[in-house]
């Protein structure tokens, strides 16, 4: 079941989450993806080209926050329009691996579209990893 | 290091047909973390009105990825692959990318651009099925680092 056009206000503040993330989360997406630069797995060749460590597919941490959408919406087939700038990037040590803190709110209800528009917010250590967050679902 | 800015407004040809597996969408569910039933029971998909289990929304990713990489490997074009970051993803979805779609995807390079030492190449991948049904309209902008 889908939200209702009637149930969803602007200003409205989704159920956020933690995502954690750890080396074997990276190696897992670039097998799923196919996007297997080792810039994602191989802390060597990381560091060789300037990274700080291992660093997360910046498309890992897009799919990752929309399920906050997705999960709230009701039907992840209900996110229409999703798109994203990449302001920095996740270093992912080994050790600890890293967490990605994700919030959404909504900003504006199209009643008569039946249409809402998410903004989200995905930061790590307190500092913004995705820019210009949003997300359009279709309603009941 | 120029990108070659002659490209911008250049078309690729439609790549080979992507089939959409079942069991690929329920991979990369699972290594997004993505939960939602639609993307691994039938029956749920079903009851929702689709055809058979769906992607997640960025899944067309994988798709348009491929579709880009003719781009950057066109020497002509002149693209660094080991200066290129990723700064820009969007998708705007005509319908879920669906289990059983086999799916193509026209590269357009919408524009070339230099800003500090850097340059910006974005381009569009119109994904549709081989029938013709356009399912997701995937937009990237790949910066490539300027040289020290």
């Amino acid at each position: 079941m889908a939200l209702s056009v009637a149930d969803v206000q602007a200003g409205q503040e989704l159920p956020g989450r933690t995502v954690h993330i750890t080396r074997a989360t990276l190696v897992q997406y670039a097998g799923a993806s196919l996007d297997r630069n080792p810039i994602h797995w191989d802390e060597r060749f990381a560091t060789s080209v300037g990274l700080p460590d291992v660093i997360a597919h910046g498309m890992f941490t897009m799919a990752a926050a929309v399920n906050v959408v997705s999960d709230w919406v009701g039907d992840a087939g209900r996110v229409v329009d999703y798109g994203v700038r990449f302001t920095r990037p996740v270093a992912v040590p080994h050790d600890t691996g890293a967490d990605v803190e994700v919030t959404g709110v909504v900003k504006s209800v199209d009643e008569a579209a039946k249409r809402a528009t998410v903004e989200l917010t995905a930061t790590c250590n307190g500092e913004k990893v995705l820019g210009r967050a949003l997300a359009v679902v279709a309603l009941d | 290091m120029a990108v070659n800015a002659s490209f911008a407004g250049r078309t690729y040809p439609a790549t080979a047909p992507y089939a959409v597996g079942r069991e690929k969408i329920r991979e990369f569910a699972e290594a997004v973390g993505a939960v939602d039933p639609v993307h691994t029971d039938r029956d749920e998909a079903r009851a929702r009105g689709y055809r058979d289990v769906i992607a997640p929304p960025t899944f067309a990713v994988l798709i348009a990825q491929q579709c880009d990489r003719q781009l950057i490997v066109d020497p002509e074009a002149g693209i660094d692959f080991s200066r290129v970051v990723h700064g820009e993803q969007k998708f705007a979805h005509h319908r879920p990318i669906t289990a059983g779609d086999e799916v193509v995807g026209e590269l357009h390079v919408d524009t070339v651009r230099e800003a500090g030492g850097h340059a910006m190449v974005t381009t569009r991948t119109e994904l549709s099925t081989t029938e013709g049904e356009r399912v997701c309209t995937a937009t990237s902008t790949i910066v490539i680092r300027g040289g020290e």
